[in-house]
């Protein structure tokens, strides 16, 4: 395909995984909030694999907007209440009182984005012009290989989480 | 390559600052937890366009440890959001200031 076309496909994706992110922070209403989210989710995605890491691409669908973001509606739709939910979040969020923490997100990215331009000049030197393809075999190799230390403690990890979740989800007990 | 580095740069943090500026903003649990989401997804963006242009797998497979670390802070995340709505009856966060021995 043209270089060009996957450029403005490129952008595109970009302004909409903003612009989803933007309108999820937001919302009033949770649900809404997460649809949008789920649509930032595929935005990302679609940006992994057009830079050719399409096994992170695929994880992206299964994990994050299969998975996760389940979990997240389940629970949010467990605890929704119709109106009186969204008329309590009215009061706990006004956009007119958020333009202290506007202001302070902007002047960090803004900061930061100063700081790290050398980093994106030192990052242009060392691409050699090509759209790198990764596959699952290369990852799978290395994670299997020196890696493999990680992939126990991943497993630790997720065993403590789910051990933890079990416990936090249970019924809260009468007092003695 | 068309699409730069400074590109993939401003989006990772511009995703990041959406992020921080949700959990600034909002005072519903779930809102910051999915605010938190948003900040661990441009922190993914970042390794895997970092891994392309360096055509190197290591960053990918620190993305694959970012998607572990998501599921289960996301896992313990909303069985403490449960459990507070059973005690308090809101997610307000304002709410937990007080303490019980």
């Amino acid at each position: 395909m043209n270089q060009a076309v996957i450029e403005t496909l490129f952008y595109i994706t970009e302004g909409i995984a903003l612009i989803s992110a933007l309108l999820t922070v937001t919302r009033y209403n949770a649900v809404h909030a997460l649809l949008y989210l789920i649509i930032t989710m595929m935005a990302i995605s679609l940006i992994f694999f057009i830079l050719g890491a399409s096994f992170a691409a695929a994880l992206q669908i299964i994990i994050y907007a299969g998975a996760i973001m389940v979990l997240f509606v389940f629970v949010t739709m467990m605890l929704h209440q119709g109106d009186i939910t969204i008329k309590q979040e009215s009061m706990l969020f006004r956009p007119g009182r958020s333009i202290g923490a506007t202001f302070l997100s902007i002047i960090l990215f803004t900061e930061t984005l100063y700081l790290l331009s050398p980093l994106a000049e030192l990052m242009a030197d060392t691409n050699n012009g090509q759209i790198n393809h990764i596959g699952a075999k290369e990852i799978g190799l290395q994670l299997f290989g020196p890696y493999l230390v990680l992939v126990e403690v991943s497993a630790l990890l997720l065993l403590t989480a789910l051990i933890s979740a079990f416990h936090l989800g249970r019924r809260h007990q009468e007092q003695r | 390559m068309m699409i730069t580095e400074q590109a993939m740069l401003f989006f990772s943090l511009a995703l990041f600052s959406i992020g921080v500026f949700g959990v600034l903003v909002r005072r519903n649990l779930i809102f910051i937890l999915i605010s938190i989401e948003i900040m661990l997804n441009a922190v993914a963006v970042l390794f895997v366009a970092a891994s392309s242009y360096h055509n190197n797998s290591d960053g990918q497979i620190m993305y694959l440890l970012v998607l572990t670390l998501a599921a289960s802070e996301a896992a313990v995340g909303l069985g403490l959001v449960i459990q507070m709505y059973r005690r308090t009856h809101t997610l307000d966060v304002d709410q937990l200031s007080s303490m019980k021995g």
